[in-house]
């Protein structure tokens, strides 16, 4: 071998070696530039709509900008569909993915989930002065439910004996028929309760009991570990100091649940 | 054509439809039975120009015959809340159909009402009926007769909107069918059978109401 091909080795063997080591991810990208680019939905309320003033607001643009201000930069909210919010976070257009995402072993495959951060589930909501706390306490009761849905297929499956399932065609007619008082209790999203709990607030429908659980968490791209890490702080904090909280019981009408 | 029929499918679910059938009678019959009753009353009141009475059939008949059933039915049920009156679904099924009935019927049988000549009414009370005995006999009998096979058409049309009345829960045959479907997706099958079930049933309504117009209206003459 002569001195050449020894050199040409050795600067090789040392890119190779450096090249290892100014590996810079995602977080040192974000620190640097000062600024996270997060994808957020435009067309899915409470968690992602536009404003008045046509800028998108919404709980996943409230969580975005926490995630931002606890790491001191500034936060860039790209909007995104169902359709492409997990493409853009794969092809590094975007660092995180904060769009009402659920998790499921398909999605695992291409991205890593943070832990939870707000709740979406299905189950039986009720007026304050209805006394049920588990699917037992529905026996001699009444529950209106969209015929069809998620919720009365689980709903059938598991209700005692004596209860009264009365099957609407449709989610406004199932909404129409709890605001009449027609059924004091009714089977739905927790979604479809923030927003009856908007437009009616002295009907509020509290949650008796979770039917289907399927939470949100924030989408990051594989071997991201130490942004991951981070935002699984962020989130930890954020739900013992309250902020959490606060996002949503302005987005939901009700407090986070328990066993977030 | 790649689908594959599966009516055993259906058949699994058969209590629903059987279920469906016998909602869908019952609400039929106590609907015709206080429809016909509110009929009867309001085609008096306006062929006979009773005060008061003319004017409220008046206004109830042109506002019920000018506006969908399904309005009104929604209105029965989610509307009539709001004043303080809760009906069940069944309650406000039938009423609605009773509501709706009524306003058709009183101007079908009004015009057999007015279509007895004047002369009838004269020759019985020349032959002191009381006036009770000409309404049953003279008047209203022979305006029966004279309208029966417009008014068994507009019973059959109130039997088939009561499919209307699934839309607020009520578990008859259009509610049965929409459930098995919703749980087999089999759509043909399903609403092929619903649909044939329904012209059994309008079929046989004819038939029980022609055969009522012949022996009861007709016949039972002393």
């Amino acid at each position: 071998m002569n001195r050449r091909t020894v050199l040409s080795a050795m600067i090789l063997g040392l890119t190779a070696l450096a090249s290892g080591f100014v590996h810079a991810d995602a977080l040192d990208d974000v620190l640097k530039n000062k600024t996270l680019r997060v994808a957020v939905p435009q067309d899915f309320p409470p968690f992602g709509s536009v404003g008045v003033d046509l800028k998108p607001v919404g709980y996943d643009i409230d969580m975005a900008k926490l995630i931002a201000n606890q790491l001191g930069v500034v936060v860039e909210i790209v909007p995104v569909t169902s359709a492409n919010r997990i493409p853009y976070l794969s092809t590094k257009k975007v660092d995180l993915v904060i769009s009402s995402l659920g998790k499921n072993a398909e999605r695992e495959k291409v991205i890593d989930f943070s832990d939870a951060y707000a709740p979406f589930f299905n189950g039986v909501f009720g007026l304050s002065s209805q006394k049920v706390g588990k699917v037992e306490d529905l026996a001699g009761k009444t529950v209106g439910v969209t015929r069809g849905a998620i919720e009365d297929l689980e709903l059938t499956k598991i209700a005692p004996a004596g209860v009264t399932i009365k099957r609407f065609e449709d989610n406004n007619t199932t909404i129409s028929a709890f605001l009449a008082g027609q059924v004091p209790l009714v089977a739905t999203g927790n979604i479809v309760a923030a927003s009856i709990a908007e437009k009616q607030p002295n009907k509020k429908p509290e949650v008796k009991f979770l039917i289907k659980n399927s939470p949100c968490h924030i989408g990051v791209n594989k071997n991201e570990t130490r942004l991951l890490e981070r935002v699984n702080f962020i989130i930890a904090q954020a739900k013992k100091d309250g902020s959490l909280n606060r996002i949503a019981d302005k987005w939901l009408k009700a407090p986070l649940p328990a066993d977030l | 054509m790649d689908y594959t029929f599966d009516f055993t499918s259906v058949w699994e679910y058969r209590e629903y439809l059987v279920n469906g059938v016998l909602g869908t009678i019952r609400l039929t019959a106590a609907g015709t039975l206080f429809g016909i009753g509110v009929g009867i009353l309001g085609a008096v009141a306006r062929a006979w120009n009773m005060p008061g009475l003319r004017q409220i059939y008046a206004g109830y008949v042109e506002l019920i015959r000018n506006t969908p059933f399904i309005v009104q039915l929604f209105f029965v049920f989610f509307g009539l809340p709001a004043i303080g009156v809760q009906l069940t679904e069944w309650e406000a099924a039938t009423l609605a159909m009773v509501i709706n009935l009524g306003a058709y019927s009183t101007e079908i049988i009004r015009a057999g009402i007015e279509a007895i000549p004047k002369g009838q009414i004269e020759a019985a009370l020349a032959l002191a009926m009381s006036r009770y005995q000409i309404f049953c006999h003279v008047v209203l009998r022979q305006a029966l007769i004279k309208i029966w096979p417009a008014l068994s058409s507009q019973i059959v049309i109130v039997m088939l909107g009561s499919a209307v009345c699934s839309q607020i829960s009520a578990e008859e045959l259009t509610f049965g069918a929409n459930f098995i479907q919703s749980r087999n997706f089999r759509a043909f099958e399903v609403y092929f059978i619903c649909t044939g079930l329904y012209l059994l049933m309008a079929l046989s309504l004819r038939q029980l109401l022609a055969s009522f117009g012949r022996r009861v209206l007709v016949r039972r003459a002393p």
